[in-house]
């Protein structure tokens, strides 16, 4: 019974992590943008993809095609931004108060393009990663492949050089500020469009690196896509909206509700329990866990 | 008209109504010797096996045209992509037969697809045959109502038949070399596999294999850890599989997680030739069952059409390939055999088909078999085949092992050797 649960606590924490890192890009490009981006999980595809093709393709070593796939993850939060959400934001003939269901909505169908051009090129298969580091290792009797813990590490390794970047840096002060009121931000003198470029690269290192640990572990595909936005909005929306330390936690709870249900219930019913705590607690505390507004 | 008298209009209409009528069949033998007869291809391009369908169907079409067509007239490929969805496939379907004039319909390997158009080949009195969807449902509807069902065929093992090859190669390929006592069945929970596990709880005991559980998980599933965690724990000497439209997922998993079992069974994008490379290596003593393979020599058609396919795709066919080019195959033989494209005719020739493939000998069950318009199973027919992925390659093992060839596991795999 304990190796059980052993299992459960190692499972569910590789996964939390994973579901976390992309959880807390979603959440910074809502706080400090103000931008949903619907097209997150078809970002996270792209890089995984890009990151098989290169191992694949060019026979390269996974650390190779794990920063391939990251590189592709800021190329497409670019595009992303570019091509979708800043000719929204900037055009006149959208009126000011509809601009963000029509970015909204903007990126929903770039993320269907994006999903689609995949399942074009590559097929709907889910594509793998070879692992960054391969083999199994023993904790406590509960036989784990190293690469789960490792991407458990970098998670946070990265999350946490992202709060070293935000509470440390003069950029991540910016970022901060622009979050919290960005007209101050503007008369003080700072360019906000320089703001918006940081945080679409940033989101677009947290997504890669997300996408292709992903590929790695349990192995992505182009129908996935809808599916990963999804689970990062439902737990930004638990943690709150705009809140970093809200969307970990909440990552944390729905990867530990997931792994529990897939254990002890049937993984059929993996997503249910999280949706309907998403429901409840938007009934009792619509501003999320640690949620802001 | 001014001069023109009532007897003189009622002769020059004469005329030209007989001169009309005089054009008519001589434009249409002349139009006919011209016209390509079309073929209407189904499936889902997105997907492995749906690919494969229509890519086999290219090259059998460009093969029987090169030789000189059917009756002096080319062989034509309508292809159509049905987006794994049964109500894009039944569009597909209506407009191929109204508006593009396909004599016959080959495709999918989605059972609820095949399902969805079969009503439809009835209702258009077009021949269908499915090239990869298994289920018995299909068959089931042709025995029971024949007389509208009859515009199907099904040219691939059904579920039942699928199931007893691969107990069949359990016992005679590793029971002989192992102990096999005790079993999981692991399927993926989907039409197509209903039909399976009833038959592999029913096969397994008779080669004294005890069915320790039975699991069928939901095709959406990606964490496969719950599930071969609770394998695990039972302890069964191997793992046999049921799964088509998952593939590289739970076989990834498998190997990154060293699950000691080895896993055996259907595994249909295992038979495709980029199956080692999707799962970067992870299907390494994987044994799955096809129908050819490169290797297997089942007939003098069976390498020629992998080399072929091979040279124009860049990679070996999926298990749909093999059974597609049949199929195109024994549809234009059909219509020689009938004289015509019409659908009643073609459906009493392609009763009667006796064809050679790449997968054996191929022949449909009529209505005496409760599999009518299913394929024939077994020795001198199609029996199937088990492949094992070794060293990036798909190696055949059984029925015929491939010269100086072993099945060989990971290190990871614990199995007692025979004593």
């Amino acid at each position: 019974m304990s190796m059980l649960a052993f299992q459960i606590l190692i499972d569910g924490f590789a996964i939390s992590a994973l579901y976390g890192l992309g959880a807390v890009g979603f959440t910074l490009m809502f706080g400090v943008s103000g931008v949903l981006n619907l097209a997150h999980g078809a970002t996270m595809v792209v890089a995984a993809v890009t990151a098989w093709v290169v191992a694949g393709h060019y026979a390269a070593n996974p650390w190779l095609a794990a920063v391939a796939g990251v590189v592709a993850g800021v190329v497409t939060a670019f595009a992303t931004y570019y091509l979708v959400v800043r000719p929204i934001q900037r055009s006149r003939s959208v009126p000011t108060v509809e601009k963000e269901i029509f970015v909204l909505t903007g990126t929903l169908l770039w993320g269907i393009m994006l999903q689609e051009a995949v399942a074009y090129f590559y097929t709907d298969n889910p594509k793998t990663v070879p692992p960054l580091i391969a083999g199994v290792m023993q904790i406590g009797g509960v036989r784990t492949p190293v690469n789960e813990l490792l991407i458990a590490v970098i998670c946070w390794a990265v999350i946490g050089l992202l709060w070293l970047l935000v509470n440390r840096t003069k950029a991540g002060k910016v970022l901060l500020a622009a979050s919290i009121n960005p007209r101050a931000l503007a008369i003080l003198g700072f360019e906000l469009s320089r703001v918006y470029i940081l945080v679409w690269l940033i989101y677009g290192v947290l997504a890669g690196i997300a996408g292709v640990l992903l590929a790695t572990f349990l192995g992505a595909s182009s129908g996935q896509a809808s599916q990963l936005t999804a689970s990062a909005f439902s737990i930004v929306v638990l943690g709150g909206l705009g809140s970093v330390a809200g969307s970990l936690l909440a990552a944390y709870v729905i990867g530990y509700l997931e792994t529990l249900t897939a254990y002890l219930i049937s993984p059929t019913y993996r997503s249910m329990p999280a949706l309907v705590l998403l429901v409840l607690v938007l009934y009792v505390r619509p501003n999320g866990l640690l949620g802001r507004r | 008209m001014p001069g023109c008298s009532k007897t003189d209009l009622h002769a020059r209409a004469a005329l030209v109504v007989a001169a009309g009528l005089a054009c008519l069949p001589i434009g249409a033998v002349l139009g006919q010797s011209k016209e390509p007869i079309k073929i209407g291809i189904i499936s889902e391009e997105s997907a492995i096996a749906g690919a494969g369908i229509s890519r086999a169907a290219q090259v059998a079409a460009d093969e029987i045209n090169a030789a000189g067509g059917v009756d002096g007239r080319k062989l034509e490929i309508v292809q159509y992509d049905d987006h794994s969805s049964a109500a894009d496939a039944v569009r597909a379907f209506q407009r191929a037969v109204s508006q593009d004039g396909v004599v016959a319909v080959i495709g999918t390997y989605i059972t609820e697809i095949a399902l969805a158009l079969e009503p439809w080949a009835a209702r258009s009195h077009v021949p269908f045959i499915t090239t990869g969807a298994a289920s018995n449902e299909i068959t089931r509807h042709i025995h029971e109502t024949y007389d509208k069902n009859r515009f199907t065929f099904q040219e691939y093992l059904n579920s039942t038949f699928i199931a007893d090859s691969i107990c069949t190669s359990i016992k005679q390929l590793l029971q002989p070399k192992y102990v096999i006592k005790s079993a999981v069945v692991l399927s993926e929970d989907a039409a197509w596999t209903t039909p399976l596990d009833a038959e592999y709880l029913v096969c397994l005991p008779k080669i004294g294999v005890q069915v320790l559980d039975h699991i069928r998980f939901s095709p959406d599933t990606s964490d496969f850890t719950p599930l071969y965690n609770k394998i695990e724990g039972q302890k069964p000497d191997v793992i046999v599989t049921g799964i088509s439209h998952t593939g590289v997922q739970p076989t990834v998993q498998w190997a990154q997680q060293q699950l000691p079992i080895p896993m055996i069974g259907n595994s249909s994008q295992a038979t495709s030739g980029t199956f080692w490379r999707d799962t970067n290596g992870a299907a390494a003593g994987i044994v799955a069952f096809s129908l050819a393979v490169d290797g297997a020599d089942l007939t003098p058609k069976t390498q020629a059409f992998i080399n072929a396919y091979a040279k124009r795709f860049g990679e070996a066919p999926p298990y749909t390939g093999f059974t597609t080019v049949d199929a195109v195959n024994v549809v234009a033989q059909a219509i020689k055999r009938a004289g015509s494209t019409d659908g009643e005719k073609l459906v009493t020739a392609l009763e009667q088909t006796d064809y050679v493939g790449t997968i054996g000998r191929v022949q449909f069950l009529g209505r005496d078999s409760e599999f009518t318009h299913g394929m024939k199973f077994g020795d001198g027919y199609v029996t199937g085949i088990a492949l094992q992925w070794q060293d990036g390659k798909q190696v055949p093992l059984w029925p015929k092992a491939a010269p100086q060839s072993k099945i060989v596991f990971p290190s990871f795999t614990h199995l007692s050797p025979k004593p």
